[in-house]
């Protein structure tokens, strides 16, 4: 397994890329925040066709559009997360634009575009070159750098805006440079592994950590553990199973993850009361 | 019908009545505008309910499926209808029965499920394609839509979609819009509200796996999204914001036919940018609004 050049490319950028997803994914769940990143996978998938209509690198295209719309995304709406209802407005908008740049495209070029859409939000983890793991890689690094430098204050924005910001914490600055940063995730996820396995990455790892746990650094850790675990284990099982595509296995594995955490934090009755009347005091 | 012109694409005459006679003058683009309108009042209606109730990951969660079940149904060999509202049907009741109790405390939850749904059904997609080891045909149909080759079935088809998906909102409305507005007083007053949310998803998903055939998944996720959005900017009243819903979304839909007609660019390009417009248009509107009702007020910080 480990004597092909194709699968350890696979295995450093998916290592590094499903590392980044878990940790950004930690904040994205916390801040409720799953759909800004999936309206940015597609950003990324319009702003890589915008570049191939224009004839520029995909990859310029890529990071221009997903940072730009994040910008975007993080300056409306109250306390820079975001209004759920605005970014599918946007999104939306997005979509069609898409629409429009891949008709141009495929005016230029001539046909191919559907294999060409398929590759972009589907990525093709088996098909990296040296290069571009390695390239994808060092990216993934630096968002994790990225991520725990701003851990701090971000968990304490997130968890509670109104103290955070009495405390003199720059909330809706943290809010914009963290959807940045998601941005720059999806630009890079989406051209390595695709917008699919990025979005599962994002939510399932999160999400069973979230319930496992409330303690926030545990919590992160076990995110990026899950996310790494499900990258390991989809890449071995799809190697096994020859048509099993890659992501279709790693995001199985994530799914099935976040699925078990339901069952083994499944409230008892008790508990279940108290956590009503806890929610019903919250509102 | 008098045909006044032999030019198929040669921009409008700016004359409305001549205009519209050419846009009326093609069999193809009366029932592409007929389908439209059924789509555009539909989903004005059910799109307002999702906007109001914060679903809109949810809705697009749904017009996704569109992809699962096309492949899934290739692959097993029944038709793509079946397996549209199988797996959107699936996808709605376990976002519904996941997501559980709405409260704030549970967004990050809701968000983390419905991701992960989006996910695993598009990655089931994509095994079914790689299984099924074929072309589908037509890829950006299945997402965006042609609406130039809908046929007067298919618009028969949705219209009895519309028309029922209408008349369960109307009989689930009140205490759909209650358990919307404030669950918890909702639920203490008896209503189910759980049940009620996880049959609206399953509504939702219905209703987006009929259209999307017909119109594209992505299509009707902008009508669903962008009109709804923009209602509820300008009015707060229910039947106001409802009605205006409808209209805009009807309004958006015939303006991007007819450019697409007059001008040669796809008409999901010029559907979402006119809904987008429309939206900037009421956010900038609402801007001002509440800036003068702030600077009458004293600065209080909002909540």
């Amino acid at each position: 397994m480990f004597a092909h050049e194709f699968f350890r490319n696979a295995l450093l950028a998916g290592s590094f890329v499903a590392l980044a997803c878990g940790t950004v994914g930690y904040f994205v769940v916390l801040r409720a925040q799953v759909f800004a990143g999936d309206a940015l996978s597609h950003v990324a998938f319009t702003g890589a066709l915008a570049a191939a209509a224009a004839g520029v690198d995909a990859r310029v295209g890529l990071f221009a559009a997903t940072i730009a719309i994040a910008l975007v995304l993080g300056s409306i709406g109250r306390s820079a997360a975001g209004d759920d209802v605005a970014i599918g407005v946007i999104f939306a908008w997005v979509l069609g634009l898409g629409v429009l740049f891949l008709a141009l495209f495929s005016r230029g070029s001539g046909g191919g575009n559907g294999l060409l859409g398929a590759r972009a939000l589907f990525g093709s983890l088996f098909g990296l070159s040296g290069a571009e793991a390695r390239l994808a890689a060092v990216i993934a690094a630096a968002i994790v750098a990225g991520v725990l430098t701003i851990a701090r204050p971000l968990l304490f924005a997130s968890v509670d805006v109104d103290v955070a910001r009495a405390r003199g914490v720059p909330v809706r600055a943290l809010g914009v440079a963290f959807l940045a940063l998601v941005g720059a995730t999806t630009a890079q996820a989406t051209q390595a592994v695709g917008a699919l396995l990025l979005l599962g990455l994002l939510a399932a790892p999160a999400g069973a950590a979230h319930r496992l746990t409330p303690n926030p650094y545990l919590a992160l850790a076990l995110s990026a553990a899950f996310a790494l675990g499900a990258m390991w284990l989809g890449l071995a099982l799809s190697y096994a199973v020859a048509s099993l595509p890659p992501s279709t296995a790693i995001i199985a594995i994530a799914a099935a993850t976040y699925a078990l955490s339901f069952l083994l934090t499944a409230p008892r009755p008790g508990a279940r009361a108290a956590a009503a009347r806890a929610g019903g005091g919250q509102n | 019908m008098p045909i006044t012109s032999v030019l198929l694409v040669g921009g409008p005459s700016l004359d409305p009545v001549s205009d519209l006679r050419q846009l009326t003058e093609f069999p193809f683009m009366v029932n592409a505008l007929e389908a439209g309108t059924i789509v555009a009042v539909m989903a004005g209606v059910v799109g307002w309910f999702m906007v109001l109730r914060r679903q809109t990951f949810a809705g697009h969660t749904l017009s996704v499926m569109a992809f699962p079940g096309a492949s899934g149904a290739l692959l097993i060999g029944v038709s793509a209808a079946a397996g549209y509202f199988l797996v959107s049907g699936l996808a709605a009741l376990v976002i519904g029965l996941a997501a559980g109790r709405r409260s704030r405390g549970s967004r990050g939850q809701e968000s983390a499920t419905t991701g992960t749904v989006q996910a695993f059904g598009l990655a089931c997609g994509l095994l079914f394609l790689s299984l099924y080891q074929g072309v589908l045909a037509n890829y950006e149909n299945l997402l965006f839509g042609s609406f130039l080759g809908i046929t007067g079935g298919q618009v028969l088809a949705l219209a009895a979609v519309a028309a029922a998906a209408l008349a369960a909102l109307a009989i689930a409305g009140r205490p759909l819009l209650f358990a919307s507005l404030d669950e918890d007083v909702a639920r203490v007053r008896g209503v189910p509200t759980r049940a009620i949310g996880t049959g609206f998803l399953l509504l939702l998903g219905m209703a987006v796996a009929e259209t999307a055939q017909i119109t594209g998944a992505l299509l009707v996720f902008a009508l669903l999204v962008a009109p709804p959005a923009t209602a509820q900017l300008i009015t707060p009243r229910i039947g106001a914001s409802l009605a205006l819903s409808v209209l805009i979304g009807v309004l958006v839909t015939w303006t991007g036919l007819a450019l697409a007609y007059f001008y040669d660019y796809p008409v999901g390009f010029y559907i979402t940018t006119v809904a987008f417009a429309a939206y900037l248009l009421a956010r900038a509107g609402r801007a001002l609004a509440d800036r003068g009702a702030l600077a009458a007020r004293t600065a209080a910080p909002t909540a």
